[in-house]
């Protein structure tokens, strides 16, 4: 669906390197990295809003990188939601209406399925000054997909937003992807928002792609120092949900909140999970007995490998607590952390 | 609560400089009898020179909002090696003595220069002619309207004109329909001030025409031939008629304003 060859662009203090990628027709794609990565350029050289030093852009099989952005069918929402502030909701909506041939009722319908699947419909006449966070995110993003683009660029739209607007929107956007054939491009820096979201993601880093692919390929197998590190989580697994549990093979994971889903995934950060040689009494509701499966010496701390049952953990431990506890490869350990620690999506 | 001493020094420069400006504006305005006011209103040079003046600004602002609404937006949306430069060649009329103004101008519009001899033979005499006073009176007031509405166009998210384009509107959709109505106002303060600044010139006008007469001509003249007394009805005239054009506009505007 859109293909990117060989794309450098330079900007004053920037430049994008080499960029190749591919999206498939109908995919969540996930562009991910720090701030300053470029991720935003690449989505404005994709809308064709930046201007770019070398490559191709292809949508399907257009080439479309002399277009004008008006003639790409290619529609952008922005972090800061970008809604025109001189006009009402509705007709911040309807603006890209002016220039496409829509006939009316076709126009309408789309209007109110919108404005019902964003649930928007009482705002209508409301400015963009009068709204909440959330409620303006939905705006730009029923103005997005009323003029029907082949594909949505979303640049961070859920990182401005309260956790609670955040969760709605989010739930808002899979609905959308879902029902619609439209190609999601989203920028961000939140894992859970890419796994809950996203089948492929590439990670970007100083104007290159280091790594693109499966989002859970990049998650349990980074292919560079980077990529590890900006992952962070190191413990992802599957995951079926009953009520607050979590089940992974056989182990019973408590978790602080309910998922909507079925099943998914849950992630532990490795220094939130504490190792200790007998069972203690603490307030932490997950605990299991686990085998050291290996030790790496990271320079101030230790990452310890522990197996429980059929399930990989990654912790974190300081040196001195390593000699404390005379861990060693074999030992028997009980790893020991908060349902809040435990991350679902 | 005591006061810090700062705060009466604030208070008393304040009002300092209030009376200073007050002042003198109020004893002009009190200065002639009714009766005078009634008889230079009935002057008709008094009448043509106001006329002229008003006219001549309103076409200088003109000229400064056609010819500058585009530089204004360059500025503010690109970055350019030079940018700095040219911000500066626009803010030029400012800090040059108003004479200087007058006389550059006529130096390069006399017979003498090449361009000067281009414009007589298009049959555009700049020397004492309305076209003399509107080139001079742009010359002053350009910058005005260039900074102002620069600033409207900075205030705008460039964001909001990519998302724009991106809905299909092409440049000049997306100038008519989101940068326009979000910078109107910032464009008109930018003609007033430009107006403000036109309507008011005296020292470079005086070289390059001093016929026609525009009204400072005019009661710099009454001033020089009969004294104080009779250049002030004039000056009070012209004073309150700017005045009133400027309030009307502001008024208009911020009515359209709050309807919206």
């Amino acid at each position: 669906m859109i293909t990117i060859r060989e794309l450098d662009i330079d900007l004053r203090d920037f430049h994008l390197r080499n960029i190749n990628l591919e999206v498939a027709e109908n995919e969540f794609f996930v562009l991910m990295g720090p701030t300053g990565a470029g991720k935003t350029v690449l989505l404005e050289a994709i809308a064709g809003l930046t201007p770019i030093m070398r490559g191709k852009i292809f949508i399907g099989e257009k080439d479309i990188t002399g277009l004008p952005p008006e003639k790409r069918d290619i529609s952008i929402v922005y972090q800061d939601y970008a809604l025109f502030p001189h006009l009402t909701v509705i007709d911040n909506i309807t603006y890209g209406l002016h220039f496409h041939k829509i006939n009316k009722g076709e126009a309408r319908e789309r209007l109110t399925q919108l404005m019902d699947v964003l649930n928007l419909s009482h705002l209508q006449h409301r400015f963009p000054a009068n709204l909440s966070g959330g409620e303006k995110q939905r705006v730009s993003v029923a103005r997005a997909l009323m003029v029907e683009p082949k594909v949505l660029l979303l640049d961070e739209p859920l990182s401005a937003l309260d956790p609670g607007f955040r969760e709605e929107v989010r739930g808002a956007l899979k609905r959308l992807h879902r029902s619609s054939n439209i190609t999601f491009v989203m920028v961000t820096h939140d894992f859970a928002e890419a796994l809950s979201l996203a089948g492929r993601a590439a990670v970007m880093n100083d104007g290159m792609i280091e790594q693109m692919g499966e989002i859970e390929d990049i998650f349990k197998r980074p292919n560079s120092a980077f990529v590890a590190d900006f992952v962070g989580m190191k413990n992802l697994f599957h995951a079926e949900f009953r009520g607050t549990t979590a089940l992974v093979s056989d182990l019973k994971i408590e978790l602080r909140v309910t998922p909507i889903n079925s099943h998914g995934y849950i992630a532990i950060r490795p220094e939130d999970i504490v190792i200790s040689r007998r069972k203690f009494s603490s307030s932490m509701r997950n605990s299991f007995p686990a085998v050291v499966t290996a030790i790496i010496d990271q320079g101030f701390y230790y990452e310890v490998h522990t197996r429980s049952r059929e399930v990989n953990f990654t912790s974190l431990i300081t040196k001195s607590s390593l000699i404390d506890l005379e861990i060693q490869e074999a030992a028997n350990v009980i790893l020991s952390f908060k349902a809040a620690a435990v991350h679902s999506f | 609560m005591k006061r810090e001493p700062f705060f009466w020094i604030s208070i008393t420069c304040g009002i300092v400089i209030m009376a200073f400006i007050i002042l003198p504006l109020i004893q002009l305005l009190t200065s002639p009898s009714v009766e005078m006011l009634r008889e230079s209103i009935g002057d008709r040079d008094v009448i043509r020179s106001i006329w002229l003046s008003i006219y001549t600004a309103g076409l200088a602002a003109l000229i400064s909002f056609v010819l500058g609404t585009p530089l204004a937006y360059l500025l503010a949306r690109y970055d350019f090696s030079g940018k700095r430069l040219v911000e500066g060649i626009i803010d030029l009329p400012i800090a040059i003595p108003h004479p200087v103004i007058g006389i550059a101008i006529l130096s390069v519009a006399g017979k003498n220069h090449w361009f000067g001899q281009m414009l007589a033979e298009l049959g555009v005499r700049i020397m004492g002619s309305v076209t003399g006073i509107v080139t001079v009176l742009t010359f002053v007031g350009i910058p005005f309207y260039l900074n102002a509405a620069k600033a409207g166009f900075e205030a705008i998210s460039p964001r909001l004109e990519k998302v724009s384009r991106s809905l299909g509107a092409s440049t000049f959709s997306t100038f008519a329909r989101i940068t326009f109505p979000l910078a109107w106002r910032s464009m008109l303060i930018g003609i007033i001030m430009c107006s403000a600044r036109a309507i008011s010139e005296f020292g470079a006008v005086v070289i390059v025409a001093y016929h026609p007469m525009v009204a400072p001509v005019l009661i710099y003249e009454r001033f020089e031939a009969y004294g104080l007394k009779y250049s002030q009805p004039v000056a009070v005239w012209l004073v309150s008629i700017s005045l009133i054009l400027f309030l009307l506009l502001r008024i208009l505007t911020l009515h359209k304003v709050e309807e919206q």
